[in-house]
């Protein structure tokens, strides 16, 4: 065990620096560097431009020199200091205006990922166990729309209809009074009040992935001569389904998650955008459009780190229940 | 022929019905096994009547996408009438639809259009109209729908902010929305038969190096990355530059799955008896690849570029819709739902989400019609 979690580490940490590669790939893409940039505002704005202060920013981040030293100095920043650099919109440093957002962002895919698996669980059980009935049918057919309709399609459907319906306006994550006010059971109930929306449209599609996958393993698995067997030795229906083949057939299961995630993170920029939720994804389109690189190669690249460590912790998940992984030749 | 003989497969041969004396075409033997699949073969349709749409977009559209009348701002849905009652309760065969009465709402202090139908505006078929391009080449002055009256309103699904007809806007962006999802899968189908059969074919270092790189890009959340790569277009390229680059980007990351599925494909075939026996012959590396390799999994590749279609539409939709793919004057689903993202143009004129059930529905019948196509190039399935 100790030898394959040293193995995903290393393999992680490989993974980062490429990620973290791509990142400053990005923030170089836009021509001209963003000083340069920043200073015309300034000038523009008829602010006073200090020299000697643009001086120790060209010299800090290294502006002018070679590629590689610049990521050098980037990265350095980043690993030793946590310093992400300057984003020149908001004049202030990329570290404070991003963990809340990112935090935000964690905990709304977290919540999605959690509503996938508890709904996807009992329906895809039932949808194996009770082969095509009029509920398999449904879930089939409802999972094939799941899969099928954009994200951002859905949130804006349920927008509308909960305008007409309901006469409300979805949006945001907390009512202005309970934004800053410390946690509550009143702030809670706020919060399930405003992040259902959300978490219905990012759950949605992988919902009817894990459907449809868990119905095909446990199909597969209840076919099997030791599900016979256990039906023979006249074990209840109800345990003979759920104390073997559903567990056998939820490993396939948990190794989606390290694909499931990308998309995931994927689809809560674009849902967030709409939905006009405080998370990493409204921030990264309005710096990309504002060319204020700093602040959206370093969302970009927490994106990246945050799909990577949730693809190692499935992984992890995946070797300790079960041991073929574990032990296996790879 | 000597390559029909080679890739037929034992399997094959049975579905034959016995008695005949000419052995059936592989294209034969495919659509015989696609054809059972019902649903697969109502979305192949379904495919091809957008596709038609997309081709015959300037015969099929009313107007012109562009031309807008400030009078019409948000003009709801006329729907067309078949038939026409007059007073005494007699009907006739009249297509038309009715024209548009305004009313002020006095609480919201905003204009708003009834539909009247004392007014009823003919529709016909076959109208003339100015000169144009059919796809820009033929030369054409007849409109397959429209109305004769001059200045009369037409708008089947509605007008825009601008008053600018719905469906013809829909008609041409189906064109570009297709047209770009075709050319991305293309571009990846390109990258990931060269990348992925080299890969497969010579294993080794190159294999386990492009391998780790389909991974790593397939493990990175793609928005993100498609959004820091369209950012960094110049604002000033053109129409055609800008759909030129965002069909590259996305191919960028489409290349991973079909040079995962080129891979799969050559590693499984490279052992086969009939490649053995090829190399045993002495052909060249070339002559294997292309005349006994690539015929026997080309309805493979076919099969999975079908099914990554949708996810190319879905993600220039995207795009599109964030304000960072196509712009402005190029009209595509994601740019028609950019003008549907807030909740009071919503509530004002919800026809505007129209591209969203088209985009729903091309997705359903690609992935349909896809899983048919992998069925029936399966030599195996039954």
């Amino acid at each position: 065990m100790l030898r394959f979690i040293s193995g995903r580490l290393i393999a992680m940490v490989l993974t980062l620096w490429a990620v973290s590669f791509v990142a400053f790939a990005i923030i170089q893409l836009p021509p001209g560097d963003y000083l340069t940039t920043y200073v015309a505002t300034l000038s523009a704005n008829g602010d006073r431009v200090d020299p000697a202060a643009i001086e120790a920013l060209r010299r800090q981040y290294g502006f002018g020199e070679p590629y590689l030293v610049q990521y050098w100095k980037w990265i350095t920043g980043i690993v030793t200091r946590g310093d992400f650099g300057q984003s020149f919109e908001w004049k202030a440093p990329v570290t404070t205006l991003i963990w809340g957002r990112l935090g935000n962002s964690i905990l709304l895919e977290g919540l999605a990922v959690i509503v996938m698996w508890l709904v996807a669980l009992p329906i895809g059980i039932y949808a194996a166990v009770r082969k095509y009935s009029l509920g398999d049918y449904l879930a089939t057919i409802g999972g094939f729309i799941g899969l099928a309709i954009p994200n951002f399609f859905f949130a804006l459907i349920l927008m509308y209809l909960t305008f007409v319906w309901f006469g409300e306006t979805l949006g945001g994550m907390f009512s202005p009074e309970y934004e800053t006010a410390r946690w509550s059971f009143a702030r809670l109930w706020d919060f399930l009040s405003h992040a259902w929306a959300p978490i219905l449209v990012l759950s949605t599609a992988g919902t009817a992935e894990l459907i449809r996958i868990l119905r095909a393993n446990l199909l597969d698995e209840l076919k099997k001569p030791y599900v016979t067997t256990a039906r023979a030795k006249g074990l209840s229906e109800f345990r003979t389904i759920l104390k073997y083949p559903v567990r056998v057939a939820l490993n396939p299961l948990v190794s989606t998650i390290g694909w499931l995630l990308p998309a995931l993170v994927s689809s809560s920029v674009i849902v967030s955008v709409v939905l006009n939720l405080p998370t990493a994804g409204p921030l990264l389109l309005r710096s990309l459009t504002s060319q204020d690189m700093f602040l959206a190669g370093a969302i970009i690249m927490l994106l990246g780190v945050l799909t990577v460590i949730g693809t190692l912790v499935s992984d992890l998940l995946l070797a300790w229940i079960d041991p073929r992984i574990r032990y296996g030749s790879k | 022929m000597a390559v029909e003989t080679m890739t037929h497969n034992p399997a094959d041969a049975v579905a034959v019905p016995a008695g005949r004396a000419r052995p059936e075409s592989q294209i034969g033997l495919m659509w015989r096994r696609f054809r059972r699949h019902r649903l697969a073969l109502v979305s192949l349709w379904v495919v091809i009547a957008f596709y038609l749409v997309a081709l015959l977009a300037e015969f099929l559209a009313p107007t012109d996408p562009s031309a807008y009348s400030a009078r019409y701002t948000y003009a709801p849905p006329q729907g067309i009438q078949l038939f026409s009652t007059s007073e005494d309760g007699s009907w006739r065969f009249f297509p038309h639809v009715n024209g548009y009465a305004t009313e002020i709402d006095q609480k919201a202090m905003r204009r708003t259009f009834v539909i009247d139908p004392t007014v009823e505006i003919p529709v016909q078929f076959f109208v003339p109209s100015d000169p144009y391009l059919l796809a820009g080449v033929i030369p054409m002055s007849v409109k397959f729908i429209g109305v004769t009256e001059a200045r009369a309103p037409f708008y089947i699904l509605g007008a825009d902010r601008l008053g600018r007809d719905l469906l013809s806007r829909l008609i041409h962006g189906t064109r570009i929305s297709l047209s770009i999802g075709l050319a991305g899968v293309t571009l990846s189908l390109f990258f990931g038969i060269i990348i992925g059969g080299f890969a497969g074919y010579y294993g080794g270092w190159f294999d386990s190096a492009v391998m780790r790189v389909v991974e790593f890009i397939r493990s990175m959340p793609t928005i993100p990355l498609w959004l820091g790569l369209a950012a960094a277009l110049p604002k000033d390229w053109s129409a055609l530059q800008t759909y030129f680059a965002i069909t590259v980007i996305l191919s960028l990351i489409g290349w991973t799955e079909l040079a995962r599925v080129v891979r799969g494909r050559f590693l499984s075939l490279r052992t086969e008896d009939f490649v053995t026996a090829a190399q045993l012959d002495g052909a060249s590396d070339w002559r294997i690849i292309t005349r006994h390799m690539v015929p026997s999994f080309m309805s493979h590749i076919i099969a999975a570029a079908t099914l990554a279609i949708p996810g190319m539409i879905l993600a220039e939709t995207a795009l599109s819709f964030l304000g960072l793919g196509l712009q402005a004057p190029i009209v595509s689903w994601g740019t028609l739902l950019q003008d549907a993202q807030n909740i009071r143009t919503l509530a004002t004129a919800p026809w505007l989400l129209t591209p969203g059930i088209c985009v729903v529905v091309i997705i359903l019948s690609m992935n349909f019609f896809g899983d048919g196509l992998r069925d029936a190039a399966d030599p195996h399935g039954r």
